[in-house]
Parts: structure tokens; C-alpha cells; sequence
């Protein structure tokens, strides 16, 4: 590494001071929230349409927020070490800072239409974000995949926004919050429910759509542990509790929601075992998790809530801090798979003490965060609307699992003795495993003083959500009563589990290898129909051949352009032969000869130059009737495309007879242009006919030098009165030239051999 | 193509014309001309120099590739658009420096010249970038 490389690591540091400055921006504003006080922040955007810029900071939003931007420093400063002198850390930086602005707006917005514009950036980035290493095409894959599949979700959900926004009349939410009831009760709240579910679940990974989120571990490391585990596949769940008031209470919710979310916390945590991917395994915990805080959230009352914003705080910081630590692993042995490093407790205290704090709380040892968590849920759980029996049930199994996983996790790898031959490994650098020890050691603080996180943290969410309640008895021992109960049989059946995980592992095994359907493969299948349905026009309509091109257009062209003159009914008033001056009638001839020429011709220079001709003469046109800019614009197109074209074709044999087609084609082809010049030329006379309105031509005459200080009327329109317009086409002009320049440089692949991939 | 006429033709047409389109831009807000005209007389220049001297010596004698030109081209018309945010007025409002209102108006620079060179560098830029690919192409 030269000096000039790891002075610009060190930069990539600093990238840290704007999560951490937003984090402590938001702390200050904690007692304003913890009073359950509602900062709001708002100017227009489109007022025409209900959009306005505005950002609301309640208790939802502060839990939220607190976690994006610390867990979006801490990811900062281990990205930094993680990556190093790569190529591309300083586009990864923006790309992850984009991600974490994007993902803070989306918990901030007070405005359904921002919160989908905030929603879709976070797609938008995280695809970026996970096709980061683009040189590989599995990563590419996923990140298609998590694009497609998030993005339709959230165009249904916008769908389902642009619904509510039509029923209650507002987009904002502070304004929503008090109209619940008119949305419950219209009937429309069917499709409402879909559609926003779309995209709540396509986001969250909820079962059927879990399958995005294994895949993309294809992402770096730091990135899964920011999108995949505390931040991004978040945003459904923070969509559903911040439409809780809004959308709960009729049986489609509650059902919905808590079967749904117990489908697919089993699966998380039943797949979670057969892997060997370390990285893997966490997604499919991670999955177990987003399925419980869905579950959870079909609840209506004050204990579901509370367990789902409590166990949301539990899984961000126990899980990022795993990711982060399998990032270590990976980065210093080079390997994920489970079996295949033993025993790094010794080389690597720093590490596996952070690793140790996570995976204690993920299997809710006492004195741990995942403790209280655990004991809340199952408080939620028993008070749940839908089968409260069943879902405990679920609780329990799944949580089970989890403290078996976590002891798979913590044990396997850095326990025992490392066996002969292993390479050594040394600690990772201190900017590496400081972040998951600080957020283990978090997990281990709020597991001390679980009041702490209640009154400041969970207690004001939960009263955003409309539910006030008793205050929330967040403490270490509860009594003996059902949870704790619960709890003890959820650690000794994990330990027994633990135990006989080969067992479970043969057991899935089997069983999956008899799943008929996945998930995957209907995607798969979808993506191939599209591509199938594709083709078909493609092949009919696209061939390559510029004639059939050209072909269709004009014959559209001459289809609709009948089409209207018909349907308008006036005949075209023909003034009988005009009086032109002599050198009028010379140009007509000249404009007669020259089309002949390049109609007859075989030589390509001979037809570029005639059609010069032509496009001249209509220059000379404009200049004789008063419209010299037309004119001058006219003139110099006519000439940079001669240029241009000579460029092109000047390189290609002559014109054969046959390339223009047979005989009876070449007549269609004429007849077609024949009819084409016709169709104009009735419409030119159709538009000059009745005398036209001089309205905006006075408007314009009289403002010009006046207002835009400008006698060439043409360029002040160009450049002031329309210059939106202006700034469109030059836009256009730019992307289309870029395409064209993509397209020649394709061509100068394909000759040259290379390997090009769009 | 590289003939000695056109060789000689072009050393001495190239800086009038390139003269002459920048003429043509400032021209614009009074008489005939404007960004558009003016870039591709300026696209005429380049194009010329590229046929005769080869595209290679043209990028040397451009120095920076045509697409920087396009983006800074679009850069320049937005922040001549923006300057009206900033003003507090409405997005792309000319605004005019100088002295005396209406017809009387002594005005010395406005805005819309700045979104008048915009275009031209976009436009080009766009033409370099596609006249340069395909000669280098052929």
C-alpha cells in the first residue's frame, strides 16, 4: 500500500461525521420526543397536488432514526478498514451514505408521496449497494433480483398510497392518523390493504418473497449488515406500524399480518440450519426476525406493539453486530463457511468477545438485551387477536431455534481448539471489531437497564402508534409468571437443539430436497416468460433492417395522418396555382431535380449530397418567407448531417439495385412515399387555411425587449420564455447522444472480440 | 482523406469558423444566431478538422473529452437555471444585471446568455462525441 492509498483510507473515515452527526441531532431531540412531542418540519414541493417536503420526528420515527444513523457510523468507520485501498471505496461511500440519507427520510417523511419517493431511493441505492462488486455476475443477479422484486412492491404500494390519498383526501400523515376510520370503512380498503402489503412485504422479505434476501448476500459485508439486517428490509416494518392507526383493526389485518408473519419466521428459522454460509445463515435469521415484527404488528393491543418495537431494538443491534463479525472472519481467514475455522477465541479476543455479546443476546441469555426482548414477546404473543395459542407457539419454536443458531454461530467457530495445520490468523484492526463490540456492548447496557430503553425509546414509539397504556414494566425479573416460564423452556429445548443439529440438519435436508416450488423459482420462471413474450415482437418488429423501420414509421404515420383528416370532414381548400416570383419557380426546380437525384442514384455521395440540396433549398425557403433563424438552423443541421452521414457511408460499397428490393417492393415503397408527401402536404395547407392567432405572437412581440431585453424573438423564447422547455430538449439532445456513442462503441467490441456485457 | 488542399483549407477555416460561432452565440438574443446555431457551426469546425487531420488530433486539439463538454454544457444551463432559485424567484426566471428598466434598459449580462452557452456546449459536445466515435469507428 503506498503512502498516497492509505492517506486516502483515512479519509474514507470521515465519511462517519455525517451519520454521527444526524445521530446526535436526533439525540438532542430525545426529550422533545420521550414528552411525546411532534417536530414537524415542511415546505411546498407540488402544493396542486398535496406533495409538500415535509418531515415529522415523533417517537416511530426517533427509533428508527437513532438506529439508521448509528448503525450507519459505526458501518462508516468499519467500511473504511473493511475495504481499504479499494478502487471503488470512495463511490461505496456515497452510495452508503445516499442509502442511509435516503432510509432516514423514509422514517422522517410526513407525506406518503415523499415517504415512496425516499422508499424508492432506498431500492434504487441498495441495488447499487449490492451489485457493488458488478464484476461478478452472481452479484449481479441479486441485485437485479432485490431490485425487481422490491421495486414492483413499491409500485403497488404507491398504487396503494395514491388510493388512501383519494379516500381520506390528504397525503399527509399527521393528518392521516386522525382519519383511520373513513379508510377502514370505505370499500376500497381491500385493495388498499393489498397494495400497501405489496410493498411492505416485497421490502421485509416476507414469505413468498423471502427469497431476495439470501441471495443478495452477494452484497459486501458492511452492506448486508446496514440494509439486511437494522436498516433496509426495515422499512416494511416501519410502513406497517406507522399505518398501524391507520390500517389495523379489521380481520383482513390481523390475519393477514400474523399469519403471514409466523409462515415466514419459521421458514427463516428452519432454513437457518441446513447452511454453511455463515453470511446465509444470518439472512435466514434475519428472516425469523422480520417474520416475528410482522407477526407482532397484526396485534391491536399496547403488548404486541410494545414486543415488536422492543424486539426491532434487540435484533438491529444483536444482529449487525454478527454480520459485522462474520465480515471479520471472512476478511481475516478468507472463508465464511462454518466448518471450516476452529477455535479463534485465542488470536482473536477483540472479536470473539463482541461475537460473544451478540450471540448471547440472539439466544436471550440473562443480563442480555435479548433477554427482556424475549420476555416481551411472549407478553405480546399471549395477547394477541388471532390464536394467541398458536402463535406463542411460534414464538417459542422460533426463538428456540434462534438460541440453537447463535450457539452454532458463537461456538462453532471460535470455541475449542484450533486444529493442526490451520493457518494462523491474527485480530482484525481496531476500526474493525470496535463497532460490533460497541453494539454488543449496547445489547449487554440495555439488558442492565431495560427501564432506560422503555421510558426514552420504545414507550414514545409505541404512543406514536396511538397506544398509551400502563407504562411499560421493562425489568429484569418480572415475577414468576408465563413469559419468564417460557422463556427458561425456549433456552434449555435451544441447548438440546444445539445439541442435535445434525439431526434437524439431515432432517431439512430431506425435506427440502422435496419441496417441489420455491420462491426462486417462480421468479425465475417470470423473468424467463417476460423475456419469452419479448422476443416474439422483438423478432417481428426490430430484424435490424433500417427498410422496415423506416417502413412502419411511415406507415403509421400515413395511417393516422388519413385517419385524422378523415374524421376532421373539412376538404382541403386548394387556392389554385400561386403566383411565384421566377426564382421561386427556380427553386421548386431545383428542389424537383435534386429529390429525383437521390431516388435514381447508385452512388451513396451522389444521395447524401442531393438530399443537402434539398434540405438547402428548404433553408432558402425559410429565408425568402421571413424566418432567417428557421433558415440558419436549417442550413447548418442540413450541412453537420451531409458530414455526419458522409462520415458513415463513404465506407460502404455502392448502392446495389437489389438492396433496395425487388421490383413490386420498390413500388409499395414508392406508393408509401408518394402517400406520405401527400398526407403533408393537405396538412400544411389544412393549418394555413383559416388566418391564424396572432395572440401569442403579440404577447411575445411585446415582451421581448422589454421584459427579456431581447429583439431576436426566436432565441428569448429559446432561452427565457420557454427555457424549461429548452432545458428538456438539450437534455434529450445529451442522453441520445451518449446512447448513440454507447451503440458505436458496442459495434467497435463485438468486431474487436472483446467480451462486452450491457 | 488527408489531401493537401483540404489540409491547407482547413488550417485556415477552422479558426474562423470557430471564430465565427462564437459571433453567432452572442449574437443570438438580438439577431439571428443563438447556442444551437452556434454549436454546430462550432460541430462544423471540429468535423472538418477531424475529416482532414485524423480524430485523434482532433481530441488533442480539444483537449477534453467531448462528453465532459456535453455535462458541463447541461451543468452550466441548470445553474443558470438555479441562480433564479436562489434569487427567490421562479426556476429559470431570467435575471439581468445593469442599469435603467424597459426600453431603456442598459443591460450588461442576464442569465439567459448563461443558458445560451449551456446549450452550446451541450449540443457541441454531443455532436463531438458522436462525429469522434464514428470516425474513429470507421
Amino acid at each position: 500500500m503506498s503512502a498516497s492509498r492509505s492517506a486516502k483510507v483515512r479519509w474514507h473515515y470521515l465519511a462517519a461525521l455525517l451519520p454521527a452527526g444526524l445521530f446526535a441531532l436526533l439525540a438532542v431531540s430525545l426529550p422533545a420526543t420521550a414528552a411525546h412531542q411532534v417536530l414537524r418540519w415542511e415546505i411546498d414541493w407540488v402544493p396542486a397536488l398535496g406533495v409538500d417536503l415535509a418531515l415529522r420526528l415523533d417517537g416511530l420515527s426517533m427509533l428508527f432514526g437513532l438506529v439508521i444513523t448509528a448503525a450507519g457510523a459505526i458501518i462508516s468507520v468499519y467500511s473504511g478498514a473493511y475495504l481499504g485501498p479499494h478502487r471503488y471505496a470512495g463511490r461505496y461511500q456515497v452510495l452508503l451514505q445516499s442509502f442511509m440519507l435516503a432510509m432516514l427520510g423514509l422514517v422522517m417523511a410526513d407525506n406518503l408521496i415523499l415517504l415512496f419517493v425516499f422508499w424508492e431511493l432506498t431500492t434504487f441505492t441498495s441495488f447499487l449497494l449490492i451489485g457493488f462488486t458488478h464484476d461478478q455476475s452472481e452479484a449481479r443477479e441479486s441485485a437485479r433480483q432485490a431490485l425487481f422484486v422490491t421495486g414492483a412492491g413499491g409500485l403497488a404500494m404507491l398504487a396503494g398510497f395514491v388510493l388512501i390519498g383519494r379516500v381520506a383526501g390528504t397525503y399527509s400523515l399527521t393528518e392521516l392518523l386522525s382519519r383511520g376510520d373513513i379508510l377502514r370503512q370505505t370499500p376500497l380498503y381491500p385493495a388498499i390493504f393489498i397494495l400497501v402489503l405489496a410493498g411492505a412485504f416485497t421490502k421485509s422479505a416476507q414469505f413468498p418473497f423471502h427469497f431476495w434476501l439470501p441471495n443478495a448476500m452477494t452484497a459486501p459485508t458492511p452492506i448486508s449488515a446496514f440494509l439486511h439486517s437494522a436498516t433496509m428490509v426495515k422499512a416494511g416494518i416501519y410502513l406497517l406500524a406507522r399505518l398501524h392507526p391507520v390500517l389495523s383493526g379489521p380481520p383482513a389485518w390481523t390475519i393477514t399480518l400474523t399469519s403471514f408473519g409466523a409462515l415466514t419466521a419459521l421458514t427463516g428459522a428452519l432454513l437457518a440450519f441446513g447452511q454453511t454460509d455463515m453470511k446465509r445463515i444470518l439472512a435466514y435469521t434475519t428472516l425469523m426476525a422480520l417474520g416475528m415484527l410482522t407477526l407482532f404488528l397484526g396485534g391491536t393491543h399496547t403488548a404486541a406493539l410494545v414486543a415488536a418495537l422492543t424486539f426491532f431494538l434487540v435484533h438491529a443491534l444483536y444482529k449487525s453486530a454478527l454480520f459485522l463479525v462474520v465480515g471479520i472472519l471472512d476478511h481475516e481467514t478468507g472463508t465464511r463457511r462454518l466448518d471450516a475455522v476452529r477455535g479463534l477465541a485465542r488470536a482473536m479476543p477483540g472479536t470473539a468477545a463482541a461475537a460473544a455479546a451478540a450471540a448471547m443476546s440472539m439466544a436471550g441469555f440473562p443480563l442480555f438485551f435479548g433477554f427482556i426482548g424475549k420476555e416481551i414477546m411472549y407478553d405480546g404473543a399471549l395477547s394477541m387477536d388471532f390464536m394467541p395459542g398458536s402463535v406463542t407457539l411460534v414464538a417459542v419454536s422460533a426463538n428456540t431455534l434462534m438460541t440453537a443458531v447463535a450457539g452454532i454461530l458463537l461456538v462453532r467457530p471460535f470455541l475449542g481448539k484450533p486444529p493442526q495445520g490451520q493457518v494462523p490468523v491474527h485480530e482484525a484492526a481496531a476500526a474493525l471489531f470496535a463497532g460490533p463490540l460497541l453494539l454488543g456492548g449496547t445489547g449487554i447496557l440495555f439488558g442492565i437497564i431495560p427501564w432506560w430503553v422503555a421510558r426514552w425509546l420504545v414507550q414514545p414509539a409505541v404512543h406514536a402508534l396511538g397506544h398509551d397504556g400502563p407504562p411499560l414494566a421493562a425489568h429484569l425479573f418480572h415475577g414468576w409468571n408465563m413469559p419468564l416460564l417460557l422463556s427458561i423452556v425456549t433456552l434449555s429445548v435451544g441447548v438440546l437443539c444445539y445439541v442435535g443439529r445434525s439431526v434437524i440438519t439431515r432432517f431439512l435436508r430431506r425435506w427440502l430436497a422435496a419441496c417441489p416450488l420455491t420462491g426462486d423459482a417462480v421468479y425465475q420462471g417470470a423473468l424467463q416468460g417476460v423475456q419469452w413474450s419479448g422476443r416474439l415482437p422483438t423478432g417481428l418488429l426490430q430484424n435490424g433492417s433500417l427498410h422496415r423501420y423506416l417502413f412502419i414509421v411511415m406507415a403509421t404515420f400515413v395511417g393516422l395522418g388519413i385517419w385524422r383528416l378523415a374524421a376532421g370532414g373539412q376538404p382541403p381548400i386548394w387556392g389554385g396555382i400561386p403566383s411565384l416570383a421566377y426564382r421561386e419557380w427556380l427553386l421548386v426546380g431545383l428542389e424537383a431535380v435534386a429529390v429525383a437525384a437521390v431516388v435514381v442514384t447508385q452512388k451513396r455521395l451522389v444521395a447524401i449530397s442531393s438530399l443537402g440540396v434539398v434540405g438547402a433549398g428548404l433553408a432558402l425557403i425559410f429565408l425568402m418567407f421571413g424566418a432567417p433563424d428557421v433558415a440558419l438552423t436549417q442550413l447548418l443541421v442540413e450541412t453537420l448531417t451531409v458530414i455526419i452521414v458522409a462520415v458513415v457511408l463513404l465506407r460502404l460499397p455502392d448502392l446495389q439495385s437489389r438492396e433496395c428490393g425487388d421490383r413490386p417492393v420498390r413500388i409499395v415503397d414508392g406508393l408509401l412515399a408518394l402517400a406520405a408527401g401527400t398526407v403533408v402536404a393537405v396538412m400544411l395547407l389544412n393549418a394555413t387555411t383559416p388566418p391564424l392567432d396572432r395572440d401569442v405572437t403579440a404577447y411575445y412581440e411585446q415582451y421581448s425587449l422589454l421584459a427579456a431585453h431581447g429583439r431576436n424573438i426566436v432565441n428569448v423564447i429559446l432561452v427565457d420564455f420557454r427555457a424549461l422547455d429548452t432545458l428538456g430538449e438539450i437534455t434529450v439532445v445529451a442522453l441520445a447522444g451518449l446512447a448513440a456513442f454507447a451503440l458505436i462503441r458496442r459495434e467497435r467490441h463485438r468486431k474487436g472480440g472483446q467480451k462486452w456485457e450491457p | 482523406m488527408g489531401t493537401l488542399i483540404l489540409k491547407a483549407a482547413t488550417r485556415l477555416l477552422v479558426g474562423l469558423i470557430l471564430v465565427f460561432s462564437v459571433y453567432l452565440l452572442f449574437r443570438g438574443h438580438q439577431s439571428p444566431g443563438g447556442g444551437f446555431a452556434g454549436a454546430l457551426v462550432a460541430g462544423t469546425a471540429f468535423a472538418l478538422f477531424a475529416i482532414s487531420e485524423g480524430a485523434a488530433a482532433c481530441r488533442r486539439a480539444l483537449r477534453i473529452d467531448p462528453r465532459l463538454l456535453t455535462a458541463a454544457g447541461l451543468l452550466t444551463a441548470l445553474a443558470a437555471g438555479i441562480t433564479a432559485v436562489v434569487a427567490n424567484k421562479p426556476f429559470l426566471t431570467g435575471l439581468w444585471w445593469g442599469w435603467g428598466h424597459g426600453a431603456e434598459a442598459h443591460v450588461i449580462i442576464g442569465t439567459p446568455v448563461i443558458f445560451d452557452i449551456g446549450v452550446y456546449l451541450t449540443v457541441l459536445g454531443t455532436i463531438l462525441t458522436l462525429v469522434l466515435a464514428l470516425e474513429e469507428e470507421a
